[in-house]
C-alpha cells in the first residue's frame, strides 16, 4: 500500500465516521414537537404584545440609531431621509 | 471512492426519517385505553374511528370542533366514534377549552403526552381516520375549514359503507 493510498483510505474513513457521527447527533437534538408548542404559542411570546409600546419603542430606536438608518434601510447618516 | 461516499451519505440521510417513528396509513390503530390511561375510551371494535389531536392554544383546532360536532351528530348512529385528544400540559387550559367548546364526542386529556408521543402528530391539529377493521386509512394534517370537512365526510361515508 503506497503512502498516497493510505492517506486516501484514512480520509475516506474519517469522512465516513464524521458523517455517521453527525447523523446520529441529529437524532439527539432538542426539537420542539408540534404538540409541545403551547408555551411558544402563548401571546406573551409575541414580539408586539402591547400595541402602544411597539410604535414607541420603534420611534426611540429610530431616533437613537438614525445615523445608521434606524430600523430600516433608508438613509445612511446623510440627513436626507 | 466517490461512489462509496455518495452511498454512505444517501444511507445516512435515508436512515434519519426512518428513525422518527409514527403511525402511517395501513397500520393498525393501537389500544387507546393504554395510551390514555385516565380516559373512559369507548369500544371502537367494528366502528369507524376518528382520532383527533388538538390543543387550546391552536386556532385551527378550535375551528375544527364545530365540524366534528356536525359529523358526530350525523354519523355517530351509523357507527362513527370521534375521540379528540387534548395535548395541553396545563389541565386548567384543557378544562377551560372543553367547557367552552362543549363537544358531544369523547374528549380525552393527554397531559403527559403519552398518546402524542406515540402518534407523533406532524402538525396541530392532526387526525387519523380508522376503518371498521381498526386500520388507519387516512391521516389529516391541519384543518382548512369546509374543504377539510367535505373531505372528512366523503371518507367517513366510504368507510361506513365498507
Amino acid at each position: 500500500m503506497t503512502y498516497k493510498t493510505m492517506i486516501k483510505s484514512f480520509l475516506f474513513l474519517s469522512c465516513s465516521l464524521l458523517l455517521i457521527g453527525l447523523n446520529s447527533c441529529s437524532q439527539h437534538l432538542v426539537r420542539v414537537k408540534p404538540y409541545e408548542r403551547g408555551n411558544l404559542a402563548n401571546p406573551l411570546m409575541s414580539a408586539d404584545t402591547d400595541p402602544l409600546q411597539k410604535p414607541m419603542s420603534e420611534h426611540v430606536y429610530f431616533s437613537r440609531e438614525g445615523s445608521f438608518g434606524g430600523g430600516g434601510v433608508g438613509g445612511g447618516g446623510c440627513g436626507c431621509n | 471512492m466517490k461512489t462509496i461516499l455518495i452511498t454512505v451519505i444517501a444511507l445516512c440521510s435515508s436512515l434519519t426519517p426512518m428513525m422518527a417513528k409514527q403511525p402511517s396509513v395501513g397500520q393498525a390503530l393501537p389500544s387507546l385505553s393504554k395510551l390514555l390511561p385516565g380516559a373512559n375510551v369507548p369500544k371502537t371494535k367494528g366502528k369507524v374511528v376518528l382520532v383527533d389531536f388538538w390543543a387550546s392554544w391552536c386556532g385551527p383546532c378550535k375551528a375544527s370542533f364545530p365540524c366534528f360536532t356536525r359529523l358526530h351528530n350525523k354519523y355517530a348512529s351509523k357507527g362513527l366514534v370521534i375521540i379528540a385528544i387534548g395535548v395541553d400540559e396545563d389541565v386548567k387550559k384543557y378544562n377551560a377549552f372543553a367547557a367552552k367548546n362543549k363537544a358531544p364526542f369523547l374528549l380525552a386529556h393527554d397531559g403527559a403526552h403519552k398518546a402524542a408521543a406515540f402518534f407523533n402528530p406532524p402538525t396541530m391539529p392532526s387526525s387519523y381516520l380508522v376503518d371498521r377493521k381498526g386500520v388507519i386509512r387516512h391521516i389529516h394534517k391541519g384543518f382548512k375549514g369546509k374543504k377539510t370537512e367535505a373531505l372528512y365526510e366523503k371518507e367517513i361515508i366510504a368507510l361506513l359503507g365498507k
